[in-house]
């Protein structure tokens, strides 16, 4: 009993207390860069695209809201020929930017993308793609991978050799 | 004429209040929970109370193919009518009351238990097994809290030998208020009015993490909203009352009007029942049941008993 | 069975295995590269390294490699050993020092067995930090990719391509850490077994090209328990489809049929149910007059309801007649056949087959032979081909025929007392010994390089030598055997002793020469074979196409049901109306003829599913389901009935195809209730085809209360996939005909064979996981394969065969089938990679008769036909083990087809020929091999 009135006084008390409230969008919040909100894809520092379409996001994505399909260029570099995400569904979980190891989805703190019309949260690649590399600016997957593409041929990635000679016996 | 005319002040008065009170209950959660509450629309967000009665209005109106139409209908309004009714003899200022009853305790007694039904039939039109559970934990609720919700009382009778309101108020004059004669009684009275009025921490019939929102489940729209109401109309009912039996009514000093010292009062014992919700966890309904039945119960019949030998002794 | 003591666990395994086999069978996960169940052991990898202890009192033990030891009674070993796992993780470190890090650019990620043992072994972090080897890549070819830096040098690939499918163009080049798999430059690879290093590679080395060009992963493909349609060997197919294409086909396990490997045609021929080419909607003819009084036919949209009052219409039409089709399921064929009743529905195959067809499968049914499936003719010790090109007519039987042949080192090694599994020390040992292998056929063939003696001659010659080597198995002397030269005497009598002194003699013959005689001979032998060895004779007999087999099985009672029966019936003015089911006429019957038949029609009504010549003239075309959106059962040459199940629903892209036998069953005001009411109709037609009732568990199989899935539990994107069109999410669609679901709720862990559609098990996601599902490892699945053998051998009817007389023909040439397993195939061809891969049509000479018409190799020559109008302009090519007088025609190519056998092809010199420029590029197909045929076929 005695705790119920304490509670009550410490209740009242409040009422000299100031409100926490941040009066969005009157205040606008401070969101650090790695809050999660809308999803981007971004490129790589020499501007391409540094989705490689390994679907990985969408294999992590628990509520499954990401699909794209995988095509190439001529010179075997990958990149996703559509790319969507359904913004409706999305739960802003964040493991898609976990899953991708290219860091081309990512999570940016905005949070504004409401619509009146459901179907406008349907992004497909051209609402996602932005120009620039977002939170991680010097990785290029591509640099570091062993596979060849346009630029930069085998031998050419961190830490690799020419290619052999294969008709050279000598050690 | 002149009853007429405060018939239908009050009656305006009442149901503004009733809508002026969602808002304000809102804001006053909001403050003690250091928010803000509603405050986009109009100055303090007043307008919102407008904006929720235009919406209230315009909902959907839906009765379920399952129900008892009938029932499902008349259910909310009774509540309504049953609290506006008993205002009826709440004098808010000397000689201003709709109707000086001689039995005005008795009548209002009444007419808060009739509010009982309003629940239960609407919990059971509803055809529901969250409605009907809300509704069976109503009627057991009001039945056992009644019982003292009366018995708390005849001690201020018994000290002002009346059931007219008005005298009450008088006798206060010279008694004192009688929550300083009637303490026990008045703190019965209160938990009685709390539970009476389904608030929390005793809204079980409408615990909405065990029963959805209990009796009201299937309501929509302005059956809803009479709900809503009556709910309101209820917690202003028992504050006025809680001021007039306990707290001298509209005594008060000169310097302001009679009907301002009222108002004051029944204002500060809705904060109060705001309060209560923000801080006071619902305790379980076996618990509610034990706390009625073995401490209210006895507590309020040892106060009668006291009060009426006191009374006698100083009779004598 | 032999006791193993693992980690202080008591198993039974089965004897003469070794502990990598043993472990695996028995549930254990034990880590491995280059072992494979078909291709053994040769302790390349190091990876399946376990501790060996002597005795229950062996403290220390020592660390042997598992795929190297036998698994002997009363084997103590320790997999989780400190040391023994130490050793594990060690050996991945080092194969992962040069790994490109490219997974995600990689087709294999995900399926991966090189991240399925990564992990496994417990390398999570890379600590190698120094520079890293790297190679150049090789084009190899339309099919597959080739990316040589993610090798780890299990050596799989040679062993498999080179040992296994007998291929000659990839090897292991280089030394020490050099070592590189490729060829010996770039250029396409030879073997059409090449797809199956896809499957066999545990890595990203070898991808399917044909899948990366519309990639998704594994996790992702909607698949279905399948057989494959390109030729009669009904091998079992996963076929796996994302956003309504369908993306790829990988091998499904089936112990009897295909066992782990696929041909390229099967694996990569699927291009035919993405094509542009097929039929979505119904279409009617209409004639349309313009103002210029012309009139012109074009074939417009039709509703759903009209097309089926219509073909309600022509089905109750007592003048209408119906025309099957190999190709078509058996339910499919039967729903027609009822519909028009047994008198009026004609089997739709060209004359000459149906004869060939029909006698085979009454041989069949005789007791004196045995069906043999894949696996049997792999234990088999000799064997004569008679009449049969099978690495193009039924590639998969060739590639047993290849492991068949490695009987005598079996021998040799049980001798020797080294294991099978042994695969270097046993071949080592055999050397070139192998089983005997005959051939006898008209040209050479890819066979010829494993075979112990070869015979080519006219199908006329070869079918004598067929009946006389029946002749001498009988012990009859008789004349036939004196009418041989020398040469064929000498080669009869070393088929005879050959076939007398085996084991397990094997007769492989079939109908691809169009030829009855041949085939008559060869069932000769089978039957004269019976009777010197008193003994069932296992015989493969090859049918051309998938369900052949099935629709004579079910036109069997009928008397005459070949085409050229219904055409006589068109021309009489009996019919008046036809319907042709998923059937292209024109591949079977002369044009002129068929044109001329059809024009006396009122109405022709097509079901298929893709565009060809035998709907121009239709008057309704309804589009069929392919059987990657159709359920339906098919029976392979060796008599197996399979079931074969929708990958996809059908009205993935708003088309309204449905399944042959729907549309019929709906035009019948639905005869039957579902696709088990039809198969248990069907089985009960018909005796021969009872046991196709109990194929697979009926629809409301479930387990849990629910359907086997077709989706991984992984399948992603489902909240997406259709959001562009409509962001609110489609019901799942319904499977309503079998036991499978479109969707991804149950689980396929515990399905029945027959619904097993993938492999998947924790901790291995890659093919190799289907030992997980296997009674022992390369045995059998759990819970049986797919599939019952239709062919018993209860009756006896012992049929007698006339041996041809030695005519001679007037005729100055006589034309017979040349067959390619890339062209020879007609929904294959649609197939992009697969007509790339196909040569451009030819036609094959003897040098003598070339000179004669003046003809050398690259020559246009001009071929027209007696009593036919076409004429074709083909390069020549020259084939010197031709007999002189026979012209080669390779079937499918060119618009060369069947029927054109059946006349007398007319040659002359194309003076206006263009020759095409000799010099090879990167798409020459054969290059060394010993067929020298490359010459010409350059595009």
């Amino acid at each position: 009993m005695l705790s119920q009135l304490r509670t009550l006084w410490t209740v009242l008390q409040h009422t000299f207390t100031k409100a926490d409230t941040v009066e969005y969008p009157d205040v606008m919040p401070y969101l650090p860069p790695r809050y999660r909100a809308r999803i981007v894809l971004t490129r790589d520092p020499d501007g391409e695209e540094r989705c490689v379409a390994c679907n990985l996001c969408a294999a992590a994505c628990p509520v499954d809201c990401i699909a794209l399909q995988k095509t190439e260029d001529d010179e075997g570099r990958w990149y996703p020929e559509w790319f969507r995400i359904n913004f409706s569904r999305c739960v802003v979980c964040g493991l898609c930017e976990e899953a991708c190891p290219t860091h081309a989805i990512q999570l940016t703190p905005d949070f504004e993308y409401c619509e009146y019309n459901r179907q406008n949260m349907v992004y497909e690649k051209e609402d996602l793609l932005i120009s620039g590399t977002g939170k991680y600016h010097d990785y290029n997957f591509y640099r570091i991978a062993g596979k060849a593409i346009s630029g930069k041929d085998k031998g050419q990635a961190r830490n690799e050799e020419q290619p052999i000679n294969i008709k050279s016996l000598l050690p | 004429m002149n009853t007429a005319i405060l018939i239908a002040t009050v009656l305006i008065c009442l149901l503004s209040l009733a809508a002026l009170l969602i808002w304000l209950e809102r804001r006053l959660l909001g403050i003690w929970q250091d928010r803000l509450g509603p405050n986009r629309v109009g100055f303090l967000g007043l307008g919102q109370v407008v904006a929720d009665m235009i919406k209230i209005f315009t909902k959907e109106d839906w009765i379920p193919p399952f129900a008892d139409k009938g029932i499902f209908i008349l259910a909310p309004t009774i509540v309504v009518i049953a609290m506006l009714m008993a205002f009826a003899v709440v004098p808010f200022a000397p000689d201003t009351s709709i109707s000086n009853l001689n039995i005005g305790l008795l009548f209002f007694l009444a007419m808060s238990s009739l509010a009982a039904y309003s629940v239960m039939l609407g919990g059971y039109a509803s055809n529901n097994k969250y409605a009907l559970l809300g509704s069976l934990r109503a009627a057991a609720q009001t039945v056992s809290y009644e019982v003292f919700m009366g018995l708390s009382l005849m001690g201020v009778v018994l000290l002002t030998g009346s059931f007219n309101m008005s005298d009450i108020v008088l006798a206060q004059k010279e008694h004192g208020w009688f929550v300083f004669s009637q303490f026990v009684g008045f703190i019965v009275f209160l938990v009685a009015g709390i539970a009476e009025s389904h608030r929390l921490p005793f809204d079980l019939p409408e615990a909405e993490h065990e029963i959805v929102a209990g009796f009201h489940t299937e309501y929509s729209g302005m059956k809803f909203g009479l709900f809503f109401i009556g709910e309101y109309l209820g917690v202003a009912l028992i504050s006025a009352v809680i001021t007039t039996l306990f707290f001298g009514g509209w005594l008060g000093p000169e310097f302001m009007p009679p009907l301002f010292w009222f108002c004051l009062k029944t204002f500060i014992f809705i904060c109060f029942f705001v309060l209560l919700r923000a801080a006071v966890p619902r305790p379980r309904y076996d618990q509610l049941m034990m706390f009625g039945w073995k401490v209210m119960l006895p507590i309020s019949l040892l106060n009668l008993l006291i009060t009426a030998a006191l009374t006698l002794a100083r009779a004598s | 069975m032999a006791k193993l003591t693992v980690d202080d666990q008591d198993y039974d395994v089965a004897d003469g295995n070794n502990l990598l086999h043993a472990c695996l069978s028995i549930g254990l996960d034990l880590p491995y590269f280059c072992w494979h169940p078909c291709m053994g052991s040769v302790g390349a990898c190091r990876q399946c390294a376990v501790k060996q202890y002597a005795d229950e009192n062996d403290e220390r033990g020592r660390v042997v490699m598992a795929c190297m030891t036998p698994a002997s009674d009363g084997a103590r070993i320790s997999i989780n050993d400190k040391q023994a796992k130490d050793f594990r993780a060690g050996v991945i470190e080092l194969l992962m020092t040069n790994h490109p890090h490219d997974c995600p650019v990689c087709e294999e990620g995900g399926e991966c067995h090189l991240q399925d043992m990564t992990e496994m072994s417990g390398h999570t972090t890379r600590t190698y930090d120094e520079q890293k080897r790297t190679h150049n890549n090789q084009y190899l070819g339309p099919l597959i990719n080739h990316e040589m830096n993610r090798c780890i040098s299990c050596y799989r690939c040679v062993r498999y391509y080179k040992d296994y499918a007998g291929g000659r163009d990839l090897d292991a080049m280089g030394a020490h850490h050099h070592v590189y798999f490729g060829r010996h430059t770039d250029g396409v690879l030879e073997s059409p077994f090449a797809g199956n290093l896809v499957e066999v590679c545990p890595t990203g080395v070898f991808t399917d090209k044909t899948f990366s060009a519309h990639y998704s992963r594994k996790w992702d493909l909607q698949t279905s328990p399948s057989v494959c349609q390109h030729c009669a060997a009904g091998c079992n197919i996963t076929p796996g489809e994302r956003y309504g294409t369908l993306k790829r086909i990988t091998n499904r396990y089936n112990a009897d049929v295909n066992g782990y490997f696929l041909c390229d045609r099967g694996r990569f021929g699927y291009g035919f149910v993405n094509s542009d080419d097929r039929v979505t909607q119904p279409l009617a003819r209409e004639t349309i007059n313009h103002a210029d009084n012309t009139n012109s036919d074009t074939a417009i949209q039709c509703s759903t309801e009209n097309s089926l009052t219509r073909l309600t219409q022509a089905l109750k039409d007592p003048a209408t007649i119906a025309i099957g089709s190999p190709r078509a399921s058996l339910e499919s064929n039967f729903a027609l056949q009822s519909a028009v009743g047994e008198s009026r529905f004609y089997r739709g195959i060209a004359p000459s087959e149906d004869t060939t067809i029909n006698t085979l499968l009454k041989f069949q049914q005789s007791s004196c032979v045995n069906s043999a499936s894949q696996r049997t003719i792999e234990s088999c010790d000799a064997v004569l081909i008679l009449g049969e090109d099978l690495t193009h007519t039924s590639p998969r039987t060739a590639l047993s025929l290849r492991q068949t042949v490695r009987q005598r080192a079996r021998e040799l090694a049980d001798e020797a007392r080294i294991p099978f599994w042994q695969d270097a020390a046993v071949r080592e040992l055999a050397q070139q010994e192998k089983s005997p292998l005959f051939i006898i056929n008209t040209h050479k063939g890819d066979l010829d390089d494993i075979a112990e003696n070869t015979y080519f001659n006219s199908p006329q010659k070869i079918a004598r030598l067929g009946f006389a080597i029946a002749e001498q198995l009988r012990d009859k002397s008789g004349a036939l055997s004196a009418s041989l030269t020398p040469e064929e005497k000498e080669m009869c009598s070393t088929i005879v002793n050959a076939l007398s002194q085996a084991k397990r003699p094997l007769i492989i013959a079939g109908a691809s020469l169009l030829n009855e005689d041949v085939l008559n001979s060869a069932l000769d032998v089978i039957k004269s074979l019976h009777i010197n060895r008193e003994e069932v004779i296992q015989a493969h007999l090859v049918v051309p196409e998938v369900n052949s087999i099935g629709l004579a099985m079910l036109t069997q009672s009928s008397a005459e049901r070949s085409l050229s029966e219904a055409l006589k019936q068109i021309e009489s003015g009996a019919a008046k109306r036809l319907v042709v089911l998923e059937n292209d006429l024109y591949q079977r019957v002369n044009p002129e003829k068929l044109d001329a038949a059809l024009e006396k029609l009122d109405e022709i009504i097509v079901i298929d599913h893709v565009w060809h010549n035998g709907m121009a003239k239709a008057d309704l075309i309804i589009p069929a389901a392919s059987f990657a959106e159709g359920d339906g059962t098919v029976v392979s040459s060796e008599g197996r009935a399979q079931r074969f199940f929708a990958t996809f629903p059908v009205n993935a892209d708003n088309s309204s195809a449905n399944d042959s036998w729907q549309w019929v069953n709906q035009a019948l005001d639905n005869r039957w209730k579902n696709f088990d009411a039809i198969v248990n109709a069907c089985a009960e037609s018909n005796d021969l085809l009872a046991p196709i009732a109990d194929l697979a568990p009926p629809a409301d199989y479930r387990q849990h209360g629910l359907k086997v899935p077709r989706m991984s539990h992984r399948y992603s994107g489902r909240t997406a996939l259709s959001a562009n069109i409509n962001v609110s999410e489609v019901k799942q669609p319904a499977d309503p005909q079998t036991a499978l679901g479109f969707t991804m709720e149950g689980s396929n862990v515990n399905a029945p064979g027959p619904l097993r559609n993938t492999a998947w098990a924790p901790g291995w996601n890659s093919n190799q996981s289907i030992h997980k599902f296997q009674d022992e490892v390369g045995g059998p699945l759990t819970g049986g394969s797919s599939g019952l053998c239709l062919f018993g051998s209860a009756e006896s009817n012992e049929l007698e065969f006339g041996v041809p007389s030695e005519q001679t023909s007037n005729a100055d040439f006589s034309a017979i089938p040349f067959y390619h397993i890339f062209g020879s195939d007609e929904l294959s061809n649609f197939a992009a990679p697969i007509a790339e891969r196909s040569p451009q049509a030819y036609l094959a000479l003897n040098p003598l008769d070339a000179a004669q018409l003046d003809l050398t190799q690259g020559d246009g020559a001009t071929l027209r036909f007696e009593n036919l109008q076409q004429v074709f302009s083909l390069t020549v090519v020259i084939r010197p083990e031709l007999i002189r007088g026979l012209v080669g025609l390779p079937i499918g190519l060119g618009g060369l087809t069947r029927h054109l056998l059946e006349h007398s092809p007319l040659l002359e010199k194309n003076l206006a020929w263009q020759r095409v420029p000799s010099g090879r590029d990167q798409n020459v197909i054969a290059t060394d091999q010993s067929i020298g045929l490359s010459e010409g076929l350059v595009p």
